[in-house]
Formats: C-alpha cells, structure tokens, sequence
C-alpha cells in the first residue's frame, strides 16, 4: 500500500463527511429550492455509514498526514459516540425543524461540516490539526445555534456563543503559540519528549491557555458562562447536538492532549483539572435548583456531569481514561433520551419548555412519564441505573490514584444534584396535570425509549462496552 | 540595543491582553468586540512568526497562515450573526443582549 492510500483508507470517514458535505450542499443549492427536501435523510444517511466505519476492526494505530492525523483505538470509541450523537440529534431534528418552519437544506449539511471538526479534533495529534478541528466544529456551531434567524432567543444565543468561543479559540492559540514556541515543536509527542527534565515557565503558561480554551469548549467552570443561555436559546434538537457531540469532541481531544503531551508534568496540570472538576460539580449541583425552564437545567446538569467525568481525568492513569470513556458514553445516551423527551412537549401546535409543563404526565402518557423519570434517576446516579455505574468508573479511578477528597466533594454535590432530578421526577408523578402533549414523530418516540431501556437494562449486559472502553484507554498509553 | 525575541512576545502579550480587556470591559459596541478578537489573533501570530524565526523552524509560520485564514472565516460568521440579531433587535449595544438570563 503507498503512503497516499494508507493515509487515505485510514481517514475514509473524515474524507466521506468531507465529500459528502459538498456534495450535500451542490445538490441543495441546484435541486431543492430552499427546503429541506431530501438532503436531511441523505445526511444521516452519510453519519451512518462513517458511524459504521469505526467499527472496522483496527490492527495498530496509525499515525497520518505527517503525525498530524492519528487514528487509534480511543479515537474510534470517541468518533463513534460522536457519530452516534450526531446521527440521532439529525434524526430527532427533522419533525422540529418542519414544525417551526426553519427546514432549510443548510442544517444538515452543517451538521455534516460540524461532525467533520469533531472527527479532525478527535483525531488531532498536533496543534494545528487540533486548531483547524477545534474551529471547523466551532464555526459549523455557531451558525447553527443562531439558525432559527427570525427568533430573537436564537440569534441571542448565536451571537453569545459565537464571542465566547472566538475569545476561547484566542486564549487556546496564545497557549498554542507558547507551547510551540517553549517546546518547539507542535506535535503533541514533540512536546511531551521536550518536557523532560527541568519545564520552562512557558510551557506551563501554554498549558493553562490550552485547557483555559478547551474547558470552555467542555462548559466546564469557570467557563461555563454560555452554556445556559446557549442551550436555552438554540433551537432544541441544535441543543441536542451540543450536549451530546461537541462534548464527546472537546473531551476526547482534552483527555488526548493531557496523556500524550503532558505525562510529565503531572502536577501541573492535575491541580488545574481538579480544580475545575470541583467547581463545576459544585455549581452545576447548586445553581440549577432555581431554574424551570428544562432546557436551562439540562445545562446546568452537562456542567455538573462534565465535571464528573473530569474527576477520572485527573487520576491519570489508564483506569481513570476508561473511567472518562465510560461517563461520556453513558452520558451520551441519557442527554439524548432526555432530550427526545423535551422534544415530545408540544401542546396547542406549540413547543413548550417549563418543566411545569410536565405536571401529571403519568396520568396522561404513562410510558414517556416512566422513561423520563428513569433518565432522571439515572443522570442523578441511582443504582442500578446506568448513570451510577459511569460514576462508579470515574470516582473509582479517583480512588486509587489517592484522590480522597475529589471524590468525598463529587459524592456530596451528587447528592445536592439529586434534588433537582428527584424534582422532576416528584412533578411528572405527583403533581395535578397540566394540559396533556400531543403525539409526536416515531423516530423521537424510539429514541427515547431505547434510550430509556438501554439506561434501565445496563446493568444485564454491559460486557461490549467496558471491553471497547478499556482496550480505547489502552491504546492512549 | 537589539531587538530579541522578549521584546516580540511583550508587544504579543500587551496585544493580547488588550484584546481580552476590550472583550470583558466593553459595554458600548460588538463590533469592538469583534475587532478585539481580531486583536487577539494577530498578537498570537507575533507569537508564532517570533518564535519560528528564532528557532529556525518553518512551522510557526504555517501555523500563522493557517490562523489567518480561519480568522477570516470566523469575522465573516460574526458579521453575518450580527446581522441577524440587528434585525431582531434593531440594537448592537453589548449592555441589551440581556434576553436570555437566570
């Protein structure tokens, strides 16, 4: 096999986003007069073949593109979860965007463009590649968090979004230039060979810039900022997409820049990540028990849950990583179950966002009542709910990298965390109905029960998971 | 005296820094902050291109090229988001983006 074709057959999926986009955006410009037409179904169509891509077996990594480009086997976990996020956030979007009128050929293919950044970004195995991944995903979101133009909530949103994360890819770069400037060289290897010994000043300067630009990517505090007003404002299956892909994205890149250029200096960069680990356990626990819009506490339940799946970061070691993986997989699945449910609250032709909305749905739709309050109970870690066994993972890599006291806080800002959840679940069940929700499309229905049954069921067969995430962690180290 | 590789990353580092100042303290204007952002991409290429020259390795100024062009895409996005939110809210001023709170 030549280098060009090795290269080529192992970005086979980058490379279809990439044409498919085009091709996408051809035949929407010449064929489908504005509308949506077809070009949603042959997205998806696209999202599935790469999703089914990553499961071709791999023998050993394979390092691309001059080292810039590296395809291995925790890339695969996390492109795959990416893939799978994106699929489903396109597949639930579809009856929504039709609904309020905004189903313009434009957003899939923006949903393709955004997925082609995350794959780069999960990929990325020096600096550049990290930046021009980290901004093809940002730009692609941007758009699409204002895409509703006509709305003010949703160009608010945009806007918001869009200064924030230009300030957050400035301070990224700063780090960026630093780094490279300190350790001379971009690749992360490069950076990791150059740092033994005596570290220079800079190089640590760099490394807090990098994580400062990518937590914001992540919502973690202190630069959780946005996420609420971002999320409240997009369009909801836009949320969608942003709970669940961009952050396995951000994560996975930040989980690979720490093991594979930082080793280390541990010290330095353990500190940074417990101290935004302890913070966004803390405020995402706090700040949503005042909040009523659902939108608006499911942001600030990711901030809790990022900070969550940090907690295993900061272990650093190979259980930690597997801890990682296992959190945002299982997040995964319970943001998108949730969030197909708040795309099933419609009354009056209307798309509702209260969770007072939800007052007394047990007496009138019995089976999304159960899997919502199970989403619930499980984001809030109740065994023997699948949300309890990816905190199990994290905190116990946390454990026995002697990390007492991030894990007594972790518990303790669970068990604030609870109130809200138990909230939800406490009006679904108990409170006098509201008027009852009108039906919605089939595929927001089936995601949101598999959803609810792979959350309920985890504990009978969680066999194919924990082996793809531990031989994902493996292949970091 | 001469001019040594201090000298570029303290002109980059006041840039920067001027640049995230004009977005955290401004209340006026976005398209100030969207020149400060612009601000900001710029003193990391001093950044780059110093260090490239000083070490002799060609990679920074890549690096450089490649931030010019994303920087580019990325003022054309703004504009156009501005664009929109103008004309829901027929106002720029930083201190009225206030629909979204809690």
């Amino acid at each position: 096999m030549t280098p060009l074709s090795f290269a080529f057959a192992h970005s086979l999926p980058e490379i279809l986003l990439a044409i498919g986009a085009l091709c996408l955006l051809m035949l929407g410009v010449f064929k489908s007069g504005g509308r949506d037409w077809i070009i949603s179904e042959l997205a998806i169509a696209i999202l599935g073949v790469a999703f089914l891509m990553m499961f071709v077996e791999l023998k050993e990594p394979a390092l691309v593109y001059d080292g810039a480009f590296i395809d291995d086997a925790f890339g695969r976990f996390m492109k795959a979860l990416a893939l799978g996020g994106a699929l489903i956030s396109l597949l639930m979007s579809r009856e929504f965007m039709a609904r309020e009128g905004i189903d313009l050929f434009e957003f899939p293919v923006l949903v393709l463009l955004a997925t082609l950044g995350m794959l780069m970004l999960i990929s990325a195995h020096n600096l550049i590649a990290l930046y021009l991944g980290l901004e093809l995903m940002s730009l692609a979101l941007y758009v699409i968090a204002a895409f509703h133009r006509h709305n003010v909530r949703a160009s608010e949103a945009g806007l918001k979004y869009f200064v924030l994360g230009a300030l957050s890819s400035g301070m990224l770069l700063y780090g960026s230039s630093l780094l490279y400037g300190f350790a001379g060289t971009v690749s992360f290897p490069g950076i990791a060979a150059a740092l033994k010994g005596n570290v220079h000043l800079g190089v640590i300067f760099g490394l807090v810039f990098v994580m400062a630009g990518l937590a914001f990517k992540m919502s973690v505090v202190p630069f959780h900022m946005w996420t609420p007003d971002v999320y409240e404002g997009a369009p909801t299956p836009v949320t969608a997409f942003f709970a669940s892909a961009a952050k396995m994205a951000a994560v996975a890149v930040t989980v690979r820049i720490i093991i594979t250029a930082f080793p280390g200096i541990e010290g330095q960069w353990r500190q940074i990540i417990v101290f935004m680990s302890i913070l966004s356990m803390a405020i995402g626990a706090f700040a949503a028990i005042g909040q009523t819009n659902i939108k608006r506490l499911m942001a600030y339940s990711s901030i809790g849950h990022m900070g969550f799946a940090l907690v295993g970061l900061a272990a650093g070691t190979e259980k930690g990583v597997n801890g990682v993986l296992m959190y945002m997989a299982i997040y995964l699945v319970m943001t998108l179950g949730t969030f197909a449910a708040i795309l099933s609250m419609r009354t009056g032709g209307k798309y509702v966002e209260s969770i007072h909305d939800l007052a007394g749905l047990s007496r009138s739709r019995k089976g999304m009542a159960f899997f919502l309050a199970m989403m619930m109970l499980s984001l809030a870690g109740i065994p023997p709910l699948a949300g309890f066994f990816a905190k199990w993972y994290a905190f116990a890599a946390a454990i026995d990298a002697g990390l007492y006291p991030l894990a007594v806080i972790g518990m303790l800002s669970s068990v604030v965390a609870c109130f809200y959840y138990l909230r939800v679940v406490k009006i679904i069940y108990l409170d006098e109905p509201a008027a009852p929700f009108e039906g919605v499309s089939r595929e927001v229905t089936a995601v949101m029960y598999l959803a609810g049954a792979a959350v309920v069921l985890y504990w009978v067969f969680p066999g194919p998971l924990v082996s793809a995430a531990t031989a994902a962690a493996k292949s970091l180290f | 005296m001469t001019i040594g590789l201090t000298h570029y990353l303290s002109v980059a580092a006041i840039l920067f820094t001027l640049g995230v100042m004009g977005i955290i303290l401004n209340r006026k204007n976005i398209i100030v902050i969207l020149m400060s952002v612009e601000l900001i991409l710029l003193s990391v290429n001093i950044n780059l291109v110093a260090f490239s020259s000083f070490l002799g390795d060609l990679t920074g100024q890549v690096f450089s090229l490649f931030i010019l062009t994303v920087a580019a895409a990325e003022a054309a996005i703004g504009l156009a988001i501005l664009v929109t939110y103008y004309r829901n809210r027929g106002t720029i001023a930083v201190e009225d983006i206030n629909v979204l709170k809690g």
